[in-house]
């Protein structure tokens, strides 16, 4: 009686996860996805997703790396506070994350006295996009990169350094091989996060194509003007590589255990 | 020739010895805890004392003044569990001391190769650590820490990892290899079995302290 009651339970959830993601997948002929997906507005929504999120996902691993071996391995006061510091934006409702962002980087925001003389506006700009995406992508890469560094024992570190190796490459080329399943993981995750990222965007870089219109917006847009056709397309698009995320996400995690 | 001059204060007593260590097998015996594995540490440049000198060879590893950095002092160091680097196979961990100074891939695996030969394990070279029984491993760790040929080689407790049976062999080899180097080599155990059956020189260390010290 229970175990049939649980099984129902479970059946029940998973099809509701699983039937509207299906439903988008039927709502289009091949014919016509093919034709839609290629359509211009389709495509440059396209390449301004993949050109922000390559930059952000650059951003996040050139900055997000340092920091997590920091975490990782120094002592110093206010460690928590950082580590608490860099969990927000995963809590964070991202309005809220695309309203801070316009306080501090628009142009009357915090930053102002600064960019202004140097000419440059930040807000509704392809540039506001990347930032929006690193905000909410970052802290995704940091924990798990920083989890990935303390896993690797100090020993290793210690015997580059009894052979010669500097403090950077022994970091190149054993720390950062013996954390890279989790470096990976973190950096899909943080990918797949900038990739969907909506709320700080549209707050903060506004919602116009060619310029700052990625695909969730594009799919937002295409229902606002009637286009469920052009929606559905481009959604398709952006469920098929969250399941390809998934999958390797579950590849990356067997490979580090 | 090590010569040390240090103090440092660990948690239940102070390490405080003025050693020095000649060529050939030196032996640092003593209780576990006894600071054996942080004065080897010193030497190497893994732990910092918090006063003395450090020296080898005549250059300063280590003072008030100076503080080489590990990876600068030439020091060769066998760890306990012998830490062999998992994501290379034993090949690219004998050559690793060659690549950190710049060694071609070739002269790396060269001098790799003759002293898998020499120690006996050639056929293991593509093998991974992960692969490997105990006491091939302290055979893989003891050709990462020469292939390179260090100034000085420390050892810590080279047969803690190893089953009974194995380490009276792994011993018998492993002071035959050492008596053949021309460099400072001090090797820490626990065991008092050890030092006897390698018959060098003796520094018998409790609570961080130099209890006992015999030369030939």
């Amino acid at each position: 009686m229970i175990r049939a009651a649980v099984a129902f339970g479970a059946t029940l959830l998973v099809l509701f996860i699983a039937i509207p993601l299906a439903t988008l997948y039927a709502h289009l002929s091949p014919g016509r996805f093919a034709a839609l997906i290629t359509s211009p507005d389709a495509f440059s929504a396209l390449r301004i997703s993949l050109v922000t999120t390559a930059c952000s996902l650059t951003l996040t691993l050139l900055l997000g790396t340092p920091l997590a071996y920091v975490l990782a391995r120094g002592r110093f006061a206010g460690r928590d506070v950082v580590d608490a510091i860099v969990d927000l934006p995963i809590v964070v409702p991202p309005a809220v994350a695309g309203l801070a962002l316009l306080f501090a980087f628009g142009k009357y925001g915090l930053a102002a006295p600064m960019l202004g003389p140097l000419h440059v506006q930040l807000a509704f700009t392809t540039a506001a996009v990347v930032l929006a995406q690193l905000f909410v992508g970052a802290p995704f890469y940091v924990r798990a990169a920083r989890a990935g560094f303390a896993s690797v024992e100090r020993v290793y570190e210690e015997a580059s350094a009894t052979l010669g190796m500097g403090p950077l490459r022994t970091f190149a080329r054993v720390t950062v091989r013996l954390a890279m399943p989790a470096l990976a993981g973190g950096a899909v995750l943080a990918w797949a996060r900038s990739l969907g990222e909506f709320g700080a965007t549209i707050m903060f870089a506004g919602n116009l194509p060619g310029v700052t219109q990625t695909l969730p917006l594009a799919v937002y847009l295409g229902l606002e003007n009637g286009d469920v056709d052009l929606a559905a397309a481009l959604a398709v698009v952006l469920v098929t590589v969250a399941l390809a995320i998934v999958v390797l996400a579950r590849l990356l995690e067997r490979r580090s255990a | 020739m090590i010569e040390l001059r240090v103090s440092k204060t660990l948690r239940e007593f102070t390490l405080d010895v003025d050693l020095a260590f000649d060529r050939g097998v030196t032996l640092l015996v003593g209780p576990s805890g006894a600071g054996k594995s942080t004065l080897l540490r010193i030497v190497a440049g893994l732990d910092r004392p918090d006063a003395g000198r450090v020296m080898l060879d005549g250059r300063v590893l280590h003072d008030s003044h100076v503080d080489v950095p590990a990876f600068r002092r030439d020091v060769a160091y066998v760890f306990q569990e012998y830490a062999l680097f998992p994501h290379l196979d034993v090949l690219d961990n004998v050559g690793y001391g060659l690549a950190a100074r710049g060694a071609s891939r070739s002269a790396q695996s060269t001098a790799a190769r003759a002293w898998l030969e020499r120690l006996g394990i050639g056929a293991l070279a593509k093998a991974r650590p992960r692969e490997l029984s105990g006491g091939e491993r302290q055979r893989v760790a003891l050709a990462r820490a020469l292939a390179w040929k260090p100034r000085a080689l420390l050892l810590d407790e080279p047969f803690a990892a190893l089953d009974e049976t194995l380490r009276l062999r792994v011993r018998d080899e492993l002071r035959a290899t050492l008596a053949s180097l021309d460099v400072p080599v001090v090797l820490v155990t626990h065991d008092e079995s050890d030092a006897i059956a390698f018959g060098g020189p003796i520094v018998r260390l409790e609570r961080g302290r130099v209890a006992e010290s015999s030369r030939l």
